[in-house]
C-alpha cells in the first residue's frame, strides 16, 4: 500500500514549522516517529497535502528534568524518541512512570522512531503516554504563529484520534510533572499480544505521607472508552496504611465507573472486569514500588 | 482500454543521499518513497523485504544510525544524510559471513527466508548492546519481528548461538 | 564408502543466500517493467452499474486500464474450477475482472498498469465505480438459512454436498448404551505467508514466448493454465517459481487472476509487467480457511469404545469454488485419525458467503476433523469418568491391524487405507515425553496454590503423499556437477539440501557437487506442485529413483571403460572404483564424457569421447537402440494412494483466574513420518506447524462484519503470533516407515498444525475442571474464555 503524494518540508526551527502550519494548517500534518501516521499515509487512510518533517529541529530534540515552584518536571520535546525518554537516567529517577509504561509501548524498534509528543498528539484510546499526562496532570505546549499556549491534560484528548491542537498549531512540548513527595507508581497492561495496543491498561499513583498513610491514589485507564479515563482512588484506599490499602475496593470503584466498548478483540464485560483486577495489581505494583524507592532513599 | 498518453503533473523528486553499507549512494526519488522501497528499487539492495507496510511484521527492519527501524515507516527523504545497514551490510568486512548469520545456519533458524533479513539486522544491532543475553532474553529480543515458517524455537536457538560465536570472536582476537 | 546425508542434520545450502540478502524473491525481480495495481470491490455484494475512469486519466505515469470488457476470449472467462467432483454441482468460479456482479470484498474490477506502484494507486483511487448494492450473506447460519443468495442460481447457498459412509452409523447409534451429541465450530483463519503472492510476466515479441515468474506452489499447473487462457502453445510459456517466502497452502490456488491478467497485460503492452500483492491485498483477495459448524453424534460403550460416528460439516467455501471441495472431504476423511469409529457416516454441505473464496490451509481441514474426533474423544472421557488416553488407546487402530481400510474415498480419489503406523507406540512416547500419568498430583498441588493448570491431548493420523506423481530428472555433467531437477516447487521446505541428500546417497557423489532447482518448468516439465505434505515423498522417490538409472548407466559405462563387471563396482566420492582393487578407478565426470559419444572434442576432457579415442564395438551403433546420450536419468514415482503419517500432541497450560489469559506450560509433539531425509528440516516443519497450530487455537480469526467487511484485514488485528506468543516445542518421534515408497518417507510438512486446537482446547478445559466450562469453538481468547466461565457460573446459580 503507497500514500498518496504530498509536499514535503522539513524547517529546521519551530518557526519555520509553524509557519508552514499556519499556511497549510488543515492540508498539513506533522510528521515525527511517523509510527502511528505513516501506517494510515500507507493504508491511504490519510492523505495530507502537506507533511511537516520535525525530525531535524534541534529545539525540539530535547529531554530534560526541570525545576519549577512546585518541584520538578520531565519535558519532553517534540523530537524526543521514546527510547531515549525510556532509558534517560534522570528522567528515571525523577519519575519512573514513564519507563513503566514506556516499555509497554509496541516493540523496541518501534520505540527507536516513535516519539512521545507524536503519541500524545496522535491520542490513540489504547495509547499510554495519553493517559501518563492525564494520570499526573500534565500538559502540552503548542505553539503557532500566534504564540504559545499551554493545554492542560484534561483539556488536551477530546475523542478518539482528536486533540484540541489547531491546525495550525505544533505540539512543541509535554510536560510531565514529577508528583511531589513519596510515590509510587505502576502499569499494567494485559494485551493478545506482547507488544499489541492494550486490551485494558491500568497505570496507578500514590503518594504516600510520613505516616506511611496513602494520601493520595489516582489511576488511569487506556482502551476503556475514546479518551483516557482518570479515576481518584483516594477514597477506596486513602488513610489505610499503604500496605493494607483495599485494592479490591478501588478496583470496584473503577468497575463501576468505566464504559468500555466491545471490539473483535474483546467485550465491554470482559473489559470491565479487567479494570478493576488491574487496578488491583497496578494498585499492589504501585505500593511495592513505593516501599521499595523508600528503601533505596534510606540506603542513601 | 488502450494504452493512453498521461497529462497530469510529475511529483516533485529530492535527491536523497545516504550512507548504505558504507557507501555513499543517491537518487532523485518522490517525496513518499518509503525508505523500503528507495533500498529494494531505487538503490537495488533487495535483500531487505516489505510484509506489510504497516510496521507490524519487522521483515523492513535496518540499521539507521545504528539503531532499528522499521523502513516501511519510513520516507527516504527523511533520512538524508543518515548512515543505514541492511542485511546486505550484515557480513563481516572480509565477506564472510558473520557470527549471526553463521549462527542462523548453524541452528535452522530460517525457511523461507523472507523474514530472515528483520531477524539479522535486529539480532545483529541487538548482540552489540546485549552482548549475553539469556533464553529468556533472547525470546523477548526477537519479539516485534513475525515469522511464518519457523515457530521461533530456532531463531531464539541462533541469538544464542550467535552470542556464543561473537564471544569466542572476541576471545580470539589479538591484543 | 562416502558418508552417508540422508538421516543427518545436515545445514541448508540455501542459507548463504538467504542470510546476506542475496535471495531472489518476485517482487525483488525486475526492476525495469511496469507495475499493476487492481481496484477492488469494497462491498461485499454487488452489481457494477458502470466504471468511470476519467479522472484516472490524469495520472502521470499511467499505461493502461482494463476492465472485463476489455479482455479478450478465453482470458476474461470463468477461471477453473482445478479439482472437479461429481458432487460439486454448483461450482462456481470468478472472473479475472469481474463482469457484472462482484461477489466479495476484495473482488478485482479494474486493473491499471503505470510505470510505478505508487502511480498505478494512484490511478486505481481515481477511478469511480458505481454498484448497486445487493444484500451479503455472511456467516454459514445465514447460508445455510438461504434465505439470500450468493449465486442466484445456486439454491441455498450449497456448492456441494456429500455423504460417505461405511456401516450403519445412525442404526449404531440408536442401539449404543450411550450417546452424545456434540455442536462444534472453528472459526475462519488464514495461511497469511510473510511474502504476499506477486506476478512477473515478460513476453518476447521475437520469439514470441512468454516467461512468468510468480510466488507460486504449482508452476508446472500455472503454465498449463496460461497457456489455456492466452491461447499459447504450452511449450512458448515458461513459468517459474522463484525464492517464496512461504506458502502454507495459500499459493497453490492458480490462476489467479492476476497470472492471468499480469501475463495478458505482458503481452498486450510488449513490456514487463509485474504486480506484487500488498498485505491488505493479500487479507481480501488471496484465499482463507478453517471456517466450519460441526454437529457430531456417537454412540459408544460403557468402556468408551465407539461404536458409531455421525458427522455432519457445514463448510464456509466462501464466493467461489476454484480448488472445488478438497477441504471438507479431508475434513470428513481425516476426521477418524487413528480410530476405529464402528460405523462411520460423514456428510457436508460446502457453502457459499459473500466472502473471500476457502482454499487449503496448512492442514487443509484436517485440523477441523480432528477438532471434531478429538472433542468427541474428550467427551466420551468425561462422560465415563476415564482418563482421556485410556478412551483414545482402546479406539486406536492397532499395528498389527495395517493396513486399515476405512471404506471410504480419500481427496486423492484413492481408498482411504492406512498403511502403517503404531499409534500405541506413539501414544506411549507422548505421555512420558509431558509427563500425563503424574499430571493429576500436579494439578492438585497448583489448584491448592489457587492456580489453574491443565493438561490436553490430541492424537491425528495424516494421509500424504498423494499422487497422481512426481518425476526427477538426475544428470551428471563432464565437470562433475551433478544438477538435479523436479518440477515441484519450495517455500522454505529445503528442497535444494532434501533433494540434494537423497541424490548424493543414491549416487555416492559428495553433497556439494549436487544442484538442485525445483519449480522451473524450464528444466522439469511434469509435475504437480507442492501441498498436502508430498514433496519428500513424492520428488524425494522421483529423483532417488532417477538416481538410480544414473548410477546404473554409470556403473554399466565404467565397466566397460574399466573391463570389469558392473557389480563389482562402486561410487565413492564421485569416483566409480572396483571394490577392493585399488587404482581401477574412473571419476565419474569422465564416465560422463564417455556417455556421449561426440565426433567433436570441444574440450580436451571431452577429446576421449571421440571417435578415435574411445575404443568401441564396431558391431554396435554408438548409441544403443534402448540408450540415449549423457548420463542422466528421468523417472517418475506414482503412488498407488497416500501414505499415512501420525503423531500425538499433549500440552499443560495454566489460566489466570481473574484475567483468564492463556499461557502454554509446555507443549509435546510425538510425530511419525517414516523415514527422515533431514531431521533438522523435518523438526523445524514441526515447529512452525505448532506456532500455526497455537495461533489458530488461541490468536488468529478473520472476522467479517454482517456487512461482508473484513474488520481485521491487517496484522494489527489479525493476530499472527509473536515469539512470545509461543511455548518451546519439545519433539520426540517415531520412524515407522512407509512400505508404499522405495525411501520409506511420509509427509511432515502439515503435521504439526493438525491437531493444536483440539489439545488446547483439551487442556484448557482441564485447567477450568472445576468451573466446569466446555470448549466447543476454536480459536479462544480471555475474553471468551472469561464469558465460558461467567455462562457456567449462572448454570450453577439456576440450579
Amino acid at each position: 500500500m503507497k500514500p498518496s503524494g504530498f509536499a514535503y518540508h522539513r524547517p529546521g526551527t519551530v518557526a519555520d514549522a509553524v509557519a508552514l502550519l499556519g499556511e497549510h494548517g488543515p492540508e498539513a500534518k506533522v510528521l515525527a516517529g511517523g509510527q502511528s501516521l505513516v501506517p494510515l499515509l500507507n493504508m491511504r487512510l490519510a492523505a495530507p497535502a502537506h507533511l511537516v518533517d520535525v525530525n531535524r529541529i534541534d529545539e525540539l530534540d530535547v529531554v530534560r528534568v526541570a525545576s519549577v515552584d512546585a518541584g520538578q518536571v520531565v519535558r519532553v520535546g517534540a523530537a524526543a524518541r521514546h527510547s531515549r525518554v525510556e532509558h534517560d537516567p534522570l528522567v528515571h529517577a525523577a519519575l519512573p512512570l514513564l519507563r513503566q509504561a514506556l516499555v509497554l509501548v509496541a516493540h523496541p524498534t518501534i520505540r527507536h522512531r516513535g516519539t512521545t509528543v507524536g503519541s500524545l498528539a496522535h491520542a490513540d484510546p489504547a495509547g499510554e503516554m495519553p493517559a501518563v499526562l492525564a494520570l499526573l496532570g500534565g500538559s502540552v505546549t503548542v505553539r503557532s504563529q500566534h504564540g504559545q499556549r499551554e493545554i492542560r491534560a484534561a483539556d488536551f484528548v477530546t475523542g478518539p484520534m482528536t486533540t484540541s491542537v489547531r491546525a495550525d498549531e505544533l505540539v512543541t512540548e509535554a510536560s510531565f510533572p514529577v508528583p511531589p513527595g513519596r510515590t509510587g507508581s505502576a502499569w499494567v497492561e494485559v494485551a493478545r499480544r506482547a507488544g499489541d495496543y492494550a486490551v485494558c491498561g491500568v497505570g496507578v499513583l500514590i503518594a504516600v505521607d510520613d505516616d506511611d498513610r496513602i494520601r493520595q491514589a489516582r489511576a488511569a485507564l487506556v482502551s476503556m472508552g475514546p479518551v483516557p479515563v482518570v479515576v481518584d482512588l483516594t477514597d477506596a484506599v486513602g488513610a489505610a496504611p499503604f500496605d493494607q490499602a483495599d485494592w479490591a475496593a478501588a478496583a470496584r470503584l473503577v468497575t463501576a465507573r468505566v464504559e468500555p466498548d466491545d471490539d473483535i478483540h474483546a467485550t465491554a464485560a470482559y473489559r470491565r472486569q479487567l479494570a478493576g483486577v488491574l487496578t488491583a495489581r497496578a494498585g499492589r505494583g504501585a505500593v511495592d514500588h513505593a516501599a521499595t524507592r523508600a528503601e533505596a532513599r534510606a540506603r542513601r | 482500454m488502450t494504452a493512453m498518453t498521461p497529462t497530469g503533473p510529475a511529483e516533485s523528486l529530492h535527491e536523497v543521499t545516504l550512507t548504505v553499507n558504507g557507501v555513499p549512494r543517491s537518487a532523485s526519488v518522490p517525496a513518499r518513497r518509503l525508505l523500503s522501497d528507495f533500498l529494494r528499487h531505487d538503490l537495488g539492495l533487495t535483500g531487505t523485504h516489505v510484509g506489510c507496510e504497516h510496521g507490524v511484521c519487522g521483515a523492513c527492519t535496518v540499521l539507521v544510525d545504528g539503531e532499528t527501524i522499521r523502513s516501511c515507516l519510513q520516507f527516504a527523504v527523511m533520512h538524508d544524510g543518515a548512515e543505514v545497514t541492511t542485511v546486505e551490510g550484515c557480513a563481516r568486512g572480509d565477506g564472510e559471513l558473520s557470527a549471526v548469520q553463521r549462527a542462523f545456519g548453524e541452528c535452522h533458524g530460517l525457511q523461507c527466508g523472507f523474514c530472515t533479513p528483520g531477524f539479522v539486522t535486529t539480532v545483529t544491532a541487538y548482540l552489540d548492546q546485549h552482548p549475553d543475553p539469556s533464553e529468556a532474553e533472547a525470546r523477548e529480543a526477537i519479539t516485534g519481528n513475525l515469522c511464518r515458517c519457523t515457530g521461533y524455537q530456532n531463531i531464539v536457538a541462533s541469538v544464542l548461538r550467535a552470542a556464543q560465536l561473537r564471544r569466542e570472536e572476541r576471545e580470539e582476537a589479538p591484543g | 564408502m562416502t558418508t552417508r546425508t540422508v538421516g543427518e542434520p545436515i545445514a541448508r545450502r540455501e542459507d548463504p543466500r538467504l542470510l546476506t540478502g542475496q535471495g531472489r524473491f518476485l517482487d525483488d525481480i525486475g526492476s525495469a517493467g511496469l507495475a499493476a495495481a487492481f481496484v477492488r470491490s469494497p462491498h461485499a455484494h454487488a452489481r457494477i452499474v458502470d466504471i468511470d475512469v476519467t479522472d484516472a486519466l490524469a495520472v502521470d505515469g499511467l499505461v493502461a486500464i482494463y476492465t472485463h470488457d476489455d479482455l479478450p476470449g478465453r482470458v476474461g472467462e470463468t477461471l477453473p474450477v482445478l479439482i472437479p467432483h461429481e458432487a460439486l454441482t454448483h461450482g462456481r468460479t470468478a472472473c479475472p475482472l469481474a463482469k457484472n456482479e462482484v461477489n466479495h470484498v476484495g473482488e478485482a474490477i479494474v486493473m491499471v498498469v503505470a510505470t510505478d506502484r505508487y502511480l498505478a494507486e494512484d490511478a486505481c483511487e481515481r477511478i469511480r465505480v458505481d454498484y448497486e448494492l445487493l444484500p451479503p450473506v455472511v456467516g454459514i447460519e445465514a447460508a445455510r438459512d438461504g434465505d439470500l443468495l450468493v449465486h442466484d442460481d445456486v439454491p441455498g447457498n450449497v456448492s456441494a454436498h456429500l455423504v460417505q459412509e461405511t456401516g450403519d452409523a445412525r442404526a449404531a447409534i440408536d442401539t449404543a448404551p450411550r450417546v452424545l451429541d456434540l455442536d462444534l465450530e472453528i472459526e475462519r483463519s488464514a495461511s497469511t505467508p510473510l511474502e504476499g503472492r506477486g506476478v512477473h510476466a515478460r513476453w518476447d515479441g521475437d520469439d514470441h514466448s512468454l516467461r512468468v515468474y510468480t510466488s507460486t506452489q504449482a508452476s508446472t499447473s500455472v503454465r498449463a493454465a496460461l497457456a489455456a487462457k492466452l491461447e499459447l502453445p504450452l511449450d512458448r510459456v515458461e513459468v517459474i517459481a522463484p525464492d517464496v517466502g512461504g506458502g502454507f497452502g495459500v499459493k497453490i490456488v492458480h490462476p489467479w487472476p492476476e497470472e492471468v491478467l499480469v501475463a495478458w497485460a505482458a503481452i498486450m503492452l510488449g513490456q514487463e509487467v509485474k504486480w506484487t500483492e500488498d498485505r491488505r491485498e493479500h487479507f481480501v483477495s488471496a484465499a482463507h480457511e478453517r471456517g466450519q459448524l460441526q454437529h457430531v453424534r456417537v454412540g459408544y460403550d460403557d468402556d468408551g469404545h465407539l461404536l458409531g460416528l455421525d458427522v455432519t460439516i457445514w463448510h464456509d467455501n466462501g464466493a467461489y469454488t476454484p480448488y472445488g471441495i478438497i477441504v471438507p472431504i479431508i475434513t470428513t476423511t481425516q476426521l477418524l485419525g487413528p480410530y476405529k469409529p464402528g460405523a462411520y457416516r460423514a456428510e457436508f454441505h460446502s457453502l457459499y458467503t459473500n466472502t473471500v473464496a476457502v482454499t487449503p490451509y496448512r492442514g487443509a481441514g484436517r485440523p477441523q476433523g480432528c477438532f471434531a474426533m478429538e472433542r468427541t474423544m474428550d467427551a466420551i472421557a468425561a462422560d465415563l469418568g476415564l482418563d482421556r488416553a485410556v478412551v483414545r488407546e482402546r479406539n486406536f487402530i492397532g499395528p498389527d491391524e495395517m493396513p486399515y481400510d476405512h471404506g471410504l474415498t480419500f481427496q486423492d480419489g484413492r481408498p482411504l487405507i492406512y498403511d502403517s503406523g503404531d499409534y500405541p507406540a506413539t501414544l506411549a512416547k507422548v505421555k512420558k515425553l509431558i509427563g500425563w500419568d503424574a499430571f493429576e498430583a500436579i494439578r492438585d498441588e497448583a489448584r491448592a496454590a489457587g492456580r489453574r493448570v491443565g493438561i490436553g491431548l490430541g492424537c491425528y493420523v495424516e494421509g500424504t503423499g498423494v499422487g497422481p506423481y512426481e518425476g526427477g530428472f538426475v544428470k551428471v555433467e563432464t565437470d562433475g556437477t551433478v544438477v538435479v531437477a523436479t518440477g515441484l516447487t519450495t517455500q522454505g521446505q529445503g528442497h535444494q539440501t532434501v533433494f540434494a541428500q537423497v541424490v548424493a546417497d543414491e549416487l555416492g557423489v559428495a553433497l556439494d557437487d549436487v544442484v538442485v532447482t525445483t519449480g522451473d518448468t524450464r528444466r522439469f516439465g511434469y509435475a504437480v506442485g507442492t501441498f498436502a505434505s508430498r514433496a519428500a515423498v513424492m520428488s524425494g522417490n522421483a529423483v532417488a529413483l532417477a538416481a538410480r538409472k544414473v548410477r546404473q548407466k554409470a556403473l554399466r559405462i565404467a565397466g566397460e571403460a574399466l573391463e570389469a563387471d558392473p557389480r563389482d563396482l562402486e561410487i565413492v566420492d564421485g569416483v566409480v572404483q572396483v571394490k577392493g582393487v585399488p587404482g581401477a578407478t574412473i571419476p565419474l565426470r569422465t564416465v560422463a564424457v564417455l556417455s556421449n559419444p561426440l565426433r567433436y572434442a570441444f574440450d580436451a576432457e571431452s577429446q576421449r569421447a571421440t571417435q578415435f579415442a574411445a575404443p568401441a564395438d564396431p558391431d554396435r551403433p554408438p548409441v544403443a537402440d534402448d540408450d540415449e546420450p549423457g548420463l542422466e536419468g528421468t523417472d517418475y514415482y506414482s503412488p498407488p494412494r497416500s501414505t499415512f503419517a501420525n503423531g500425538m500432541h499433549a500440552a499443560i497450560v495454566e489460566t489466570d483466574p481473574e484475567t483468564a489469559e492463556i499461557s502454554i506450560l509446555r507443549y509435546c509433539v510425538v510425530h511419525d513420518c517414516g523415514t527422515l531425509i533431514n531431521p533438522r528440516i523435518v523438526q523445524g516443519q514441526i515447529h512452525g506447524g505448532v506456532a500455526q497450530g497455537v495461533g489458530g487455537a488461541l490468536y488468529e480469526k478473520l472476522v467479517y462484519d454482517d456487512a461482508g467487511q473484513l474488520l481485521n484485514a491487517s496484522f494489527m488485528d489479525f493476530l499472527m503470533p509473536y515469539a512470545s506468543e509461543i511455548p518451546v516445542i519439545e519433539t520426540d518421534h517415531l520412524q515407522t516407515p512407509s512400505p508404499l515408497n522405495p525411501l520409506g518417507i511420509k509427509g511432515a510438512g502439515e503435521a504439526g498444525v493438525i491437531p493444536v486446537s483440539a489439545v488446547l482446547a483439551s487442556a484448557i478445559e482441564d485447567a477450568e475442571s472445576s468451573q466446569g466450562i466446555r470448549i466447543s469453538r476454536m480459536p479462544i481468547s480471555p475474553s471468551e474464555l472469561y464469558h465460558l466461565r461467567a455462562e457456567a457460573t449462572n448454570e450453577e446459580g439456576d440450579s
